[in-house]
């Protein structure tokens, strides 16, 4: 399995423990078109917490790696990382690739 | 390093080497808790139970590296105790800019720092219980002590929303406001001072070890489940 399907499976693996905490009839698509926030997300501001969360926590279970996602860069830049499950994978895939994991 | 993933609660004192945080690791060595202690010099305590790490709590590398190795060996942090801090009195005319930066960070970057990495580590159990301290010196407006109390004033605030962010991952976040207590934390604070200090109290008698631990001990036990972001100041301040 390469590099990047490895971080898409872990953050993928995040959003099915995310789904476990949701009613039934709820769930966050595994899909990267699928809004983390916004008008168009089902995603309350906690919920947003934990995915964030979960999804370091794979990541770095994943990739013996400690990264922390939420960097002040994530934070500052204009378009949001957290905009969707497509872009967040293309950032956490950014801040792998600086710890040396090349997603390409 | 072997796995000492335990059913035990793990409690973490910051500032564990001397004063109020040995007395808070001794005493919660004797009810069976595995304690984790640390501060920037090492530890009195030795018991099987005891573990120290040396750690300055506004080093954000070494405070995450310490907080991997507890999740990785314990597997879980019931409880924190965010003892560490530092005092410098002087008259705000007088006070260095270095002196008041390490104030502010040690003081209330340490906490929320202590706090972030706590809360995502108790969040795996849904379980958590945080006490910060706060002190007197903030509502009793003490002259000398403005960039102390300040640091104490932002922990306050801190802790009352701390409490409503993490309370859904079942975290309470409380603090208890110390009077003063024969530490080295007011080893340079004039005797005068600190008796103009007392007398202000509702209870007219210099801090003790255990009125911290009591006050603790009641905000971590299970039954305070329903108990957060609230202030306990000793001596009827």
């Amino acid at each position: 399995m390469s590099s990047q399907e490895r971080i898409t499976q872990a953050i993928y693996r995040a959003v099915d423990e995310l789904n476990k905490t949701f009613p039934k009839g709820v769930h966050l698509e595994k899909s990267p078109d699928a809004p983390l926030y916004g008008q168009a997300s089902k995603l309350e501001s906690i919920d947003l917490v934990n995915f964030i969360m979960e999804a370091e926590e794979q990541l770095n279970d994943e990739f013996g790696t400690s990264i922390t996602v939420t960097e002040e860069r994530a934070l500052s830049q204009q378009n949001s990382p957290f905009r969707t499950l497509g872009t967040f994978t293309d950032y956490v895939s950014g801040l792998l690739k600086e710890h040396g994991i090349n997603g390409d | 390093m072997e796995s000492t993933a335990t059913n035990q609660h793990v409690i973490l004192v910051t500032g564990a080497s001397r004063g109020i945080g040995e007395y808070l690791a001794r005493h919660y060595l004797t009810q069976d808790y595995r304690v984790v202690g640390c501060s920037r010099g090492p530890s009195p305590c030795e018991s099987e139970n005891y573990r120290h790490y040396r750690v300055d709590v506004t080093d954000e590398q070494g405070v995450k590296a310490m907080f991997a190795e507890i999740g990785r060996d314990y597997g879980r942090l019931d409880v924190l105790i965010n003892n560490a801090g530092v005092a410098s009195m002087n008259h705000l005319l007088l006070t260095p800019l270095k002196v008041a930066r390490n104030i502010l960070e040690t003081n209330f970057i340490g906490t929320f720092l202590l706090c972030r990495e706590a809360a995502r580590l108790m969040k795996r159990h849904r379980f958590g219980r945080i006490v910060n301290f706060a002190t007197v010196a903030t509502p009793l407006k003490l002259e000398g002590e403005a960039v102390y109390a300040a640091s104490k004033a932002a922990v306050i605030s801190f802790t009352q929303i701390a409490a409503r962010e993490l309370a859904d991952f079942g975290i309470t976040v409380n603090a208890v406001g110390p009077t003063p207590i024969q530490t080295a934390l007011i080893k340079s604070v004039p005797p005068e001072k600190i008796a103009r200090l007392v007398e202000r109290q509702a209870i007219r008698r210099m801090g003790e070890f255990r009125d911290v631990a009591n006050v603790v001990d009641f905000f971590i036990r299970p039954e305070s489940d329903f108990v957060t972001g609230q202030v306990i100041f000793l001596g009827g301040v």
